[in-house]
């Protein structure tokens, strides 16, 4: 299904606040985190950890003939439902291409706005960014040696005394068949032995 | 949350070994033979059989463990000192969802004043004919038809005395069939076959609170034919799956020597705690077979009351009950709210002992039950939080008046007259917002 991440370097996250970054004692409410790729890439899907990130808006730069164009592909993705409580603080997410507004094509960077207007967090961002390819219909992956290597043509078998193998396979599967049944008409109550050989001498408890 | 739940146990393992070491005695050990034909013959009463139980202590009280949460605190949580309008004025201090009284009203529309309930309904004033033979009527094809989806929607209005016990082995789903019996009875053969510390923890405990209850004291030998089964109950062990704690564990060395193996300590991986027993003895006025009574406890447990010894953001967890109390109080009551924090009266530190037990012990045996009624009707605890918001609205004119903790609590000690449903309703339904 996907394939490995693309190798992108994502910048340090910007704060959007007015006023003075430094000395203003009130916390931004807003980042912009750019994550620039190597080549042009089909996005098919973005993943990425939250923390404390109530909702991200997704825009792509896309390469197209000589230009480049800014898009926006998904607006004020809710991460969590209630900004000021913990439900999807800490949860993982993927953005796939079928959310997307626009088809993620030829993106040469991804810029993420995250939003949190809860001023009940201290910080919040994302983490673990991964954006992976579109896999390719035509695969250029090496076809294992051992495929090619296989007998095309069914040589007649040289038994040396051993039985023949149709009759040994009837036999199994009749085997086969027995053990099934049996499987089908165990009980699902388990014996839930808690001692070990008829044994229970617990001495002290571990800390692990 | 995981880092406290964590450490918590970790300091009940600490305290278990310590007992373990002090006393000089086994955490597990097999019975010699004629300790268990001993036994075998007192299993039905074994509330004559006085061990000495001076020297051991409940491993800890619900008060130990109301300090982990008051401990909780999220690093990337902004909290000011200052008391303001906007800040939580109580003791929990993790931002976790709840509903308000809007919300729950759509949650919990059977509980409304325009339907009939018993506990309101079945009052001696009011004629049968109105709700109470009707409701009666349902309740018993419900039992014939074995609708289990039916029976738990139909609690929600209350289950009548007399088929309340199908009911809910009908919602939880236990039967009496054969299999049960047997696994009851192989439990029985293990509680005879091994001796472990836990059993006197539960002995312990059982003398302290349910037989000194008035309601219970009579159903002090089920209590232990029950507990000590629960011990040794391996089945138990999958309920942590979905439960954050984890059950504790011992090295030992298999009979030939060669290896070690870990076993969890108890079977059950359930260390019990002062006041576990009040979570069966209500049950005993329901069944009087005891592999049937077992097979309820446990089905409720591992449904309902792990979730209130266990810190978890669970919404029926007992962080997010006391939240949710905490919340009530704070949004419809905050005169009281705020009076009790000044007189160092915190709501929480009294209401805790009630939710952490589901009212058990507290309240009379039938209004108990018909909140438990709703416990299974709604599949969740948070009625007990509201119930314990309840209380304190009930009692707000008293409350107001104190001045200290102790009378505070002096106030709501005896909450054995209490009606819950009326409660209920009044503080769902009748309060403005």
């Amino acid at each position: 299904m996907s394939a490995k991440a693309v190798s992108c370097t994502i910048k340090s996250p910007v704060a959007l606040q007015i006023g003075d970054a430094v000395s203003d004692s009130s916390r931004p409410g807003v980042y912009i985190t750019d994550i620039t790729l190597a080549e042009p890439v089909n996005i098919q899907e973005i993943s990425f950890k939250n923390y404390y990130t109530a909702y991200v808006t997704v825009r792509l730069q896309r390469r197209q003939g000589g230009s480049a164009k800014w898009v926006t592909c998904l607006r004020n993705y809710c991460l969590m439902s209630n900004p000021h409580a913990e439900a999807g603080s800490h949860d993982y997410f993927s953005i796939y291409r079928h959310q997307m507004l626009t088809e993620p094509d030829s993106v040469t960077t991804v810029r993420l706005i995250l939003r949190q207007p809860s001023s009940e967090w201290l910080n919040f961002s994302i983490e673990e960014i991964n954006i992976y390819p579109c896999a390719k219909e035509d695969s250029e992956r090496d076809v294992p040696a051992w495929i090619s290597t296989l007998t095309p043509v069914e040589e007649p078998l040289d038994l040396n005394g051993l039985p023949d193998p149709e009759t040994v396979s009837s036999s199994i599967q009749q085997m086969w068949a027995l053990t099934e049944i049996m499987q089908a008409s165990q009980t699902a109550a388990s014996i839930g032995r808690f001692d070990v050989d008829g044994s229970y001498d617990v001495k002290l408890l571990s800390y692990t | 949350m995981r880092k406290a739940q964590v450490n918590w146990e970790k300091r009940i393992l600490k305290s278990l070994n310590s007992m373990c070491t002090e006393l000089g005695i086994p955490l597990a050990r097999k019975r010699p033979v004629p300790e268990q034909n001993e036994l075998t013959n007192k299993w039905n009463e074994m509330g004559t059989d006085e061990p000495d139980l001076s020297k051991f202590r409940p491993v800890y009280a619900p008060k130990d463990f109301l300090e982990v949460f008051v401990g909780l605190k999220n690093p990337n949580n902004e909290r000011s000192e200052d008391l303001t309008v906007r800040s939580h004025w109580g003791l929990i201090q993790v931002s976790l969802n709840g509903r308000d009284i809007p919300q729950m009203r759509e949650m919990y529309p059977e509980l409304g004043l325009t339907y009939g309930q018993l506990g309101i309904d079945d009052h001696t004033h009011v004629p049968p004919d109105l709700f109470e033979s009707e409701h009666i009527h349902i309740g018993k094809k419900v039992v014939s038809e074995q609708d289990s989806a039916a029976a738990q929607q139909y609690s929600r209005q209350g289950c009548p005395t007399g088929l309340r016990a199908q009911l809910w082995s009908l919602i939880l789903n236990t039967t009496n069939d054969p299999e049960a019996i047997t696994h009851y009875e192989q439990l029985k053969a293990r509680v005879i076959h091994h001796d472990l510390l836990v059993d006197n923890l539960i002995y312990k405990d059982v003398k302290l609170t349910a037989s000194n209850d008035d309601y219970y004291f009579v159903f002090e030998d089920y209590l232990y034919q029950v507990l000590l089964c629960f011990s040794r109950d391996t089945a138990v062990l999958e309920h942590f799956n979905y439960n954050c704690a984890s059950p504790p564990k011992s090295c030992m060395q298999s009979k030939s020597g060669s290896e070690q193996c870990a076993v969890v300590y108890p079977p059950n991986g359930v260390i019990p705690f002062h006041g576990f027993s009040m979570y069966v003895a209500p049950l005993c006025f329901l069944y009087n077979e005891p592999s049937k009574l077992y097979s309820v406890f446990r089905e409720m447990y591992i449904r309902y009351f792990f979730r209130l010894h266990s810190v978890s953001s669970h919404p029926s967890g007992i962080v997010s009950l006391c939240l949710q109390f905490e919340r009530l109080l704070q949004t419809h009551l905050p005169q009281l709210f705020y009076h009790l924090r000044e007189i160092g009266a915190q709501p929480l530190r009294i209401a805790f002992k009630w939710i952490v037990r589901a009212f058990s012990g507290y309240l009379s045996t039938d209004q108990l039950l018909l909140l438990w009624d709703r416990i299974l009707g709604y599949d969740s605890l948070e009625i007990v939080a509201v119930l314990a918001a309840a209380v304190f609205a009930f009692r707000a004119e008293n409350l107001m008046e104190v001045t200290s903790l102790a009378s505070a609590e002096a106030v709501l000690a005896d909450l054995s007259t209490l009606k819950v449903m009326p409660l209920l309703q009044i503080f769902l339904f009748a309060t403005s917002v």
